[in-house]
């Protein structure tokens, strides 16, 4: 704490004394903070609106000035919606990540708007945005979820024990076996993996998708859990598992670093040892 | 005879329809006249503002009458009113 004081204080006087060298007053330097040149760029988002279904989906552009608005996309979408029009109609929450709501497809790329940057080195290039690939539409840029959800029930994403603990007892675990739960329990559930999977593309109603696989394994892989081989069966057949031909843009794609992928592979793994 | 080939897509709606007019017999008796107009209506709705070639739309529409009518097959829906 200390140091980070005295850090700021050297800051500060360095900054200061700059500033009186180059005869700035106060009012000045909070005047370039907020008037920064202008820096136009162009969004074009995919517009769709079930109120009238006869109507074909097109791409509304919409100019926003860059130093107007803040780093990220769904920044950009905000400010949009608050500013411009009222009507775009997108998911958002967390804005930090975590809460996997504003997944869309950003220039050709499945991610979180709330934690891709606007690209500032091409500004007169258009930025694309579109809802998830290949899932039904609800509204511009909010996808049906309804199936890929049911997909993840299915799975039981829950504990399951043979046996119950004792009264007042945990279930222990060793730091080793934790240590096999890190890189899956990070993941959210935003699709981003399993709508950039073209197996899951033309295989949806059979295919499980890279996302509810990963999470399928991360509960094979928890040392408290009881029912393995329940779980391994219901993936005994040629769909559930085994469309994933390690094409790996799910592991390419994911907006938090994690491999669906490495943990399918885990899977197969399994099936074959039991 | 007399009887009109149907396209897959005509098939696919005539299923939602009978598929809630059976789900209409799972209802009180006494409301089920009610679920049957209110079936009827939202099926007639688009009859005139969709054209029959429009397949996305069509489509579309199955879709949110499918999703409808198992939210309204939930044992606790037992009466329906609308305009």
């Amino acid at each position: 704490m200390a140091l980070n004081a005295s850090l700021r204080s050297t800051w500060n006087l360095s900054a200061l004394r700059r500033l009186a060298q180059r005869g700035f007053s106060t009012a000045a330097v909070q005047r370039m903070a907020t008037e920064k040149p202008p820096n136009p760029k162009t969004f074009k988002i995919y517009r769709w609106n079930p109120d009238s279904p006869t109507e074909e989906p097109r791409m509304q552009e919409y100019k926003l000035d860059l130093s107007q608005t803040g780093p990220m996309v769904l920044d950009a979408l905000i400010k949009i919606k608050n500013e411009v029009d009222p009507t775009l109609t997108f998911r958002r929450s967390c804005r930090e990540g975590i809460c996997g709501s504003c997944a869309m497809n950003i220039d050709g790329k499945n991610t979180l708007a709330c934690i891709t940057h606007i690209p500032k080195e091409e500004p007169s290039k258009d930025m694309l945005i579109y809802p998830l690939p290949h899932m039904y539409v609800v509204k511009d840029l909010v996808p049906d979820m309804t199936y890929f959800y049911k997909q993840y029930a299915s799975i039981k994403p829950w504990l399951q024990r043979k046996d119950a603990p004792e009264a007042n007892k945990e279930i222990l675990q060793s730091p080793e076996e934790r240590k096999k739960l890190d890189g899956l329990y990070e993941c959210i559930l935003c699709a981003c993996c399993s709508t950039a999977c073209p197996s899951y593309w033309w295989n949806q109603d059979v295919y499980l998708g890279p996302s509810v696989l990963l999470q399928a394994y991360r509960w094979m892989a928890d040392s408290r859990d009881q029912h393995l081989q329940e779980r391994l069966s219901q993936m005994e057949n040629a769909f559930s598992v085994y469309r994933c031909h390690t094409i790996m843009n799910c592991t390419r794609t994911c907006p938090k670093h994690l491999n669906p992928g490495y943990a399918i592979a885990q899977i197969k793994l399994l099936m074959t040892k039991n | 005879m007399g009887t009109r080939r149907l396209s897959g897509l005509q098939k696919d709606v005539l299923r939602l329809y009978r598929d809630c007019l059976r789900a209409i017999k799972t209802k009180p008796e006494e409301t089920q006249h009610r679920f049957r107009a209110f079936a009827r209506q939202e099926f007639e709705k688009n009859i005139v503002s969709v054209k029959r070639t429009d397949v996305r739309a069509i489509e579309y529409m199955l879709r949110v009458g499918r999703r409808r009518m198992e939210q309204y097959m939930s044992p606790n829906v037992r009466d329906i009113s609308f305009i």
